[in-house]
């Protein structure tokens, strides 16, 4: 994300809207100026920074547990509204800042420390799939999801998220790039063993590719 | 009498519900209360209760307001943000007089604040839980055996005022394993007529809202609502008293705080200083009744919370501010030690105390 930042020029005016979740500290780590949002409330945030000043380049940097449970609504009409702002959502499955609870994106049968018998798709339900069901709002304009488990993949996501960037520059609208990422700590593997977990369970069930790309479509305006 | 066990706060709390015969508990992971959810996650499936994850706060309250308009004995737990986020529903529940548990294992604030223990959230839950004339009955475990007694004691005083009933505890009490008595809830379950259980024409039909048009209904049911509030604050204030007897100083805390002060007690008491403790156990209703019997006899109180002065509020309106009341404070997660609890207890023994 920061390379694209860095080649695409806009660090100056580039504002990031950091979430909860590991990626709580984000602020500390992106290197252009930044605001902390309430849990799920990112998109609001960035949607207030954006209208504020339309010129900024405002993005949004979410867990599964952020984005897909307590800020869905905020997902969906942040999309919906057709805002013109580049969400990066990770996608790992679990719910890592709090200790390794089920999240929304949880595989069926996967154990976590609120799922400890297996997510159980008839009591809980079945896991979200963001990029699918985005795909059926008007207002996304670019939804792809990828992947960072080897460097081939790795290379597909910085371009996917580059696009989304270059989408904000060109006014195009809401851009979402979905990242399935491993989290060896509660996922209790090594991380070599969560990166082989990423290509053998993630992608099957959350396929790679784009969801949507409105104006690949329509043509370009 | 049962055996002792050794047990974290949270977990504690969570077996006192079920004891207590909370069969249905929705939450949201949150630190440093999320014990409960996953102890809820393990236990309930096995008894045939229900656990389940809400997708955030606010559902989890609003799934709670369904279980108890059900009739369903039903508790969350969260802890600061999340509490916050739950006000709306805490005023729901209120406005339709449904009694259900919700547990804050309080950390620092504002905002995201931190992890670390904090008390304050005690304006949010003795004033302003949200929005509207209510109140919900408040209790301050500060011991893990009182996180057990207390939840039992919660539900039955929910369901007994129609009311919810909050569980302010604090990072500390929830995190901390203490030996514990774990002991069944005997009181019997109140009937709930009222409850949403299905029209078959054997009743009138019940209808849990909170919307009232008319201005007259709804200023009458808050006057009901009210005159409920002055028998609790009549019958229910509940708090400890250490040391009280002879004493000069009275410092008053709840929770966490309430164990710092005991050992300031101790090394104040070797100084020759007399020194008590008057506990809050119900926050809401504020036991106004001692507080005011101690002022006859005291010379000074001293707040000792982990927020910037909050409780001390009630402590003067509880004396009518007789007596000079002096903080002694710390917060964002910081928790004052024994050592600063006594210069503080100098400082009141100088003006006097
Ligand atoms: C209102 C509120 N509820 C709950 C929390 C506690 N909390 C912090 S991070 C988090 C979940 C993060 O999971 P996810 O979004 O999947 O990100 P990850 O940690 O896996 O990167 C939760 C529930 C909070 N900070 N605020």
């Amino acid at each position: 994300m920061a390379e694209c930042i860095d080649e695409l020029g806009i660090q100056s005016k580039t504002i990031g809207i950091a979430s909860v979740g590991c990626s709580v500290f984000s602020y500390n780590y992106f290197n252009c100026d930044m605001v902390q949002a309430a849990h799920g409330r990112a998109p609001a945030v960035a949607t207030g920074v954006k209208r504020a000043d339309p010129s900024k380049i405002v993005f949004t940097y979410q867990g599964d547990g952020d984005l897909a449970a307590i800020g869905t609504a905020e997902t969906v009409h942040s999309a919906a509204r057709g805002e013109n702002i580049t969400v990066i959502f990770v996608n790992n499955a679990i719910y890592g800042m709090t200790g390794g609870q089920m999240a929304p994106t949880t595989l069926p049968g996967q154990v976590t420390q609120t799922s400890p018998y297996g997510r159980d798709v008839q009591t809980v339900g079945y896991p979200v799939k963001v990029c699918e069901m985005l795909s059926q709002v008007d207002g996304a304009a670019y939804l792809e999801r990828v992947a960072v488990n080897n460097v081939k993949n790795l290379m597909a996501a910085k371009k996917a998220i580059k696009k989304a960037f270059q989408n904000q520059i060109d006014g195009k609208g809401f851009s979402l790039v979905e990242v399935l990422s491993a989290c060896p700590t509660y996922w209790s593997m090594t991380p070599e063993k969560a990166l082989e977990r990423v290509a053998s369970e993630m992608i099957p069930y959350y396929p790679l590719g784009v969801y949507k790309d409105k104006y690949a479509e329509e043509g370009t305006k | 009498m049962a055996d002792k066990v050794l047990m974290k706060g949270n977990e504690a709390l969570a077996e006192a519900a079920i004891l207590a015969g909370c069969r249905h508990y929705f939450g949201y992971p949150i630190t440093p209360q999320t014990e409960v959810a996953e102890y809820m996650a393990k236990k309930m499936p096995k008894i045939g209760g229900v656990f389940l994850q809400a997708e955030s706060e606010i559902a989890a309250i609003n799934m709670v307001i369904g279980a108890a308009a059900a009739g369903k004995r039903v508790m969350t737990s969260s802890s600061s943000p999340g509490v916050a986020l739950k006000s709306e529903g805490l005023s729901y529940l209120a406005g339709c007089d449904l009694p259900a548990l919700i547990v804050n294992v309080q950390r620092g604030g504002p905002g995201l604040g931190g992890i670390q223990p904090g008390q304050a959230d005690y304006f949010h839950a003795t004033r302003g839980a949200g929005h509207g004339d209510f109140h919900m009955i408040v209790t301050a475990p500060a011991t893990v055996q009182e996180m057990i007694d207390l939840v039992g004691k919660s539900f039955d005083l929910a369901d007994k005022y129609r009311m919810p009933a909050m569980l302010l505890a604090d990072g500390t009490i929830g995190q901390m394993m203490e030996p514990v008595t774990l002991t069944e809830n005997t009181s019997a379950p109140i009937e709930k007529p009222w409850a949403v259980t299905g029209y078959d024409g054997s009743r009138p039909r019940n209808v849990v809202n909170s919307l009232f048009i008319q201005p007259e209904d709804l200023e009458n049911l808050v006057m009901e609502r009210y005159a409920r509030y002055a028998k609790i604050e009549a019958e229910e204030q509940m708090a400890e008293e250490y040391m009280t007897e002879d004493a000069d100083i009275i410092l008053v805390a709840y929770g966490v705080a309430a164990r710092v002060c005991r050992n300031a007690i101790k090394a104040a008491r070797e100084k020759g200083l007399k020194v008590g403790l008057i506990r809050p156990i119900t926050l809401w209703p504020f036991p106004k009744k001692v507080m005011s019997a101690a002022a006859e006899k005291a010379k000074a109180f001293i707040s000792v919370e982990l927020s910037m002065g909050q409780m001390i509020e009630d402590i003067e309106l509880a004396i009518r501010c007789r007596r000079p009341v002096l903080l002694c404070n710390r917060t964002g997660g910081m928790i004052p030690t024994p050592a600063e609890v006594l210069a503080k207890i100098d400082e009141a023994a100088k003006i006097g105390g």
